[in-house]
């Protein structure tokens, strides 16, 4: 292992990071909910009388920060290599994936770990492993 | 009220993602990917956000109310699983393959990428597979009764 000091940013990601567990205090402090963004997509699939709109309104602030965010400053450029089917295949295996574990990189990563839950560490535990042995596999032993 | 919280909380959220390289799926990937030129920047976003996230979950552990009034819904769920380790193991490989995670596909989605949007709408799609599997799941009369699902939403 090298580290990649070009792309080594931890004051950027450290800023982030105190934002993210920001808006999950948040969230957690007002709202008396865990800032898990697969459950609150999720839960959008099997809608129930008066637990729509909070779970819209998660959603529309995370998918507003781009407009928010540019106008103090630009976007940081972003970069997916994946090809579309590779795109596709990813995107259905991690919706599915994250609700069948009760949660993704926030609602366990993040919010879990942050309870000390041990089923949150479980989780993820194995979703970095698969995500660490992936990228393995598609980068090192197949040269994608 | 408590969607007003929401929004706010979905908008820091997602600002957090961009400035901390999370929304950027190449960087992603460059923190997964350990036998290369390693990227630990994510390491240090994991950090800061468990350190604000655990004063805060220990506040609210002793409030059986929020500040909105709303009740505490922490989950309570324990027990580790062939669903839990499972779904994790599917949902990193997925994760490991485009470099993007549920919080991150919404903030591509929103920045106007095109394969943010189609990243996204799989996603929706694989949600939908595992509630049509619940669904069916629950409509087979002999089946024991063991649904979790509303205790482990996270």
């Amino acid at each position: 292992m090298s580290i990649d000091w070009n792309h080594f940013t931890p004051w950027a990601a450290l800023v982030g990071g105190l934002l993210i567990g920001l808006a999950a205090a948040i969230f957690v402090l007002f709202n008396g909910r865990i800032a898990g963004v697969s459950g609150i997509v999720g839960g959008l699939l099997r809608p129930r009388r008066g637990d729509i709109a909070w779970r819209v309104a998660f959603a529309a602030g995370l998918a507003l920060a781009p407009f928010v965010y540019r106008t103090f400053a630009a976007l940081p450029a972003t970069r997916i290599d994946a090809g579309w089917l590779l795109l596709i295949a990813a995107g259905a295996l991690v919706g599915i994936g994250a609700r069948y574990g009760s949660g993704c990189t926030s609602g366990h990563g993040v919010c879990g770990l942050s309870r000390f839950s041990l089923r949150s560490l479980v989780a993820t535990l194995t979703f970095m492993g698969a995500g660490f042995a992936t990228v393995f596999i598609v980068r090192h032993l197949l040269g994608a | 009220m408590n969607a007003l919280f929401a929004f706010v909380a979905g908008l820091v959220f997602g600002i957090g993602l961009i400035v901390s390289g999370m929304a950027n799926p190449a960087k992603v990937i460059g923190f997964l990917d350990l036998a290369g030129t390693w990227d630990p920047s994510l390491a240090f976003v994991m950090g800061g956000a468990i350190a604000l996230g655990a004063l805060a979950f220990a506040y609210a552990k002793r409030r059986s109310m929020s500040l909105l009034d709303l009740p505490m819904q922490l989950p309570t769920a324990r027990h580790i699983d062939r669903r839990l380790i499972g779904g994790s193991a599917l949902f990193g490989i997925g994760w490991g393959l485009a470099g993007i995670c549920p919080g991150p596909a919404l903030v591509l989605l929103g920045s106007g990428a095109v394969k943010g949007a189609v990243f996204f709408a799989a996603m929706i799609g694989g949600m939908a597979l595992f509630e049509l599997a619940e669904h069916l799941k629950r409509a087979r009369p002999n089946d024991v009764a063991c649904d979790y699902s509303n205790l482990t939403d996270h």
